[in-house]
């Protein structure tokens, strides 16, 4: 039972209307604490998009493939983190042989990714909602840039915040999440554009 | 190595050393049940036996498992006792298990599950670990059922689905949306920050 959606419109709706971080809040942890350096904000970015892509593709299969056809669905939770983490492993070492340059821009926060709820959350999702592999690959993808667009739009926001007064009681993760509140408020906004579940 | 008393642990757990307010650790999946007291009570008392057993699990098996792969072990150890509060919601709660969704296998991801097992249940006893995870879990669950109560209350009106308010007050739909949750952890943590900055200043 796939549901009847244009990839597209799943790209444009996982990337702005229901983004993964503002409106479902997969991938919290690293992005109140990464997000103060615009920098290391780009490279987890980046990071969360290609393991979140490969990661949802590869549990779509075995999901559709394995664990349905082999009446195991109960496993499926310990399948897709170990998915996840040897995915994670893999392209660690993938990445350090073919570009030591971005191994070392990246090296920290692929460990990170592991524990990152947004790929987990992402795999969960095409689960529940019987996507097909096209709207699997659009999904996850969209996904990811949307955690990157939002993890940037905050590292820049933090980057003013830096040189405000903020009342002592506040300063750190408290005016964070308020300044996540009022991003999440302004994503809010698309919804009315298009309702995908 | 000296031996925390328990009540130090209870302490610590719920209030000087929150997992939520002070290490701000998994809030992720969990914000997202906030906007219906049921189903955060029912969320954070499965992360309380999550974090309780694999506190355990871990402690009687850290001579065990060989350092390189512990990280791995302890997700699988967790993952495992999720599979297991999943089969009991989707048998005993059925309803309860569909509105969550897939937020309880997100249980696995959540960072204090891990951060407790590695912090604590790594370096202690079974016993003394597993009243760690279940405080630590206390400590989340106070602040998510204040969080819950709230947005229930602003945005429909009712506690555990009970109407409270009377019927012409108007519901405040954005309470029961996404941004609200991080509006009303935010000013917890500055209420919570303030708090602890005074009593920090009046010692």
């Amino acid at each position: 039972m796939t549901p009847d959606i244009n990839p597209f419109i799943l790209l444009f709706a996982s990337i702005f209307t229901s983004n993964i971080l503002l409106a479902n809040f997969l991938g919290m942890c690293s992005f109140i604490s990464i997000s103060k350096d615009i920098k290391s904000s780009n490279g987890l970015g980046m990071a969360v998009t290609v393991v979140l892509t490969l990661t949802a593709v590869i549990n779509w299969a075995i999901l559709n493939y394995l664990l349905i056809p082999m009446n195991l669905l109960y496993l499926r939770y310990i399948v897709f983190i170990i998915v996840i983490a040897a995915t994670v492993q893999i392209l660690e070492m993938v990445i350090d042989r073919v570009s030591p340059g971005l191994y070392m821009s990246l090296g920290i926060f692929l460990p990170l990714i592991t524990v990152n709820c947004a790929i987990l959350g992402v795999a969960l999702f095409i689960e529940i909602r019987n996507y097909n592999l096209i709207q699997t690959l659009f999904y996850s993808f969209g996904s990811g840039l949307g955690w990157w667009l939002a993890i940037m739009a905050l590292a820049a926001i933090q980057k003013k915040l830096q040189k405000s007064p903020v009342p002592a009681g506040l300063e750190g993760p408290g005016i964070t999440l308020i300044t996540i509140g009022f991003m999440a408020m302004a994503f809010v906004g698309f919804s009315g554009m298009l309702n995908v579940q | 190595m000296n031996e925390i008393s328990p009540s130090e642990i209870l302490k610590n757990n719920v209030w000087h050393n929150n997992p939520v307010f002070v290490q701000i650790l998994g809030i992720c999946s969990t914000l997202a049940v906030t906007n219906n007291l049921t189903n955060t009570f029912i969320m954070t008392v499965a992360l309380i036996f999550v974090a309780a057993l694999t506190n355990v699990t871990v402690s009687l098996l850290k001579s065990l498992i060989p350092r390189k792969v512990r990280m791995i072990v302890q997700t699988l150890i967790i993952a495992f006792y999720v599979i297991i509060v999943d089969i009991l919601l989707r048998a005993y709660m059925p309803e309860v298990s569909k509105s969550l969704g897939p937020y309880v296998g997100l249980i696995i991801t959540n960072c204090i599950i891990m951060g407790r097992a590695e912090a604590f249940a790594q370096a202690n006893g079974p016993l003394l670990s597993f009243w760690d995870g279940v405080t630590s879990g206390l400590g989340y669950m106070w602040v998510l059922m204040i969080i819950a109560s709230i947005r229930e209350l602003l945005g429909f009106g009712t506690l555990f689905g009970i109407p409270v308010l009377p019927e012409f007050f108007t519901r405040w739909t954005i309470m029961v949306m996404a941004p609200s949750a991080f509006f009303l952890l935010g000013t917890f943590l500055w209420i919570v920050k303030s708090i602890m900055l005074k009593k920090g200043a009046a010692k």
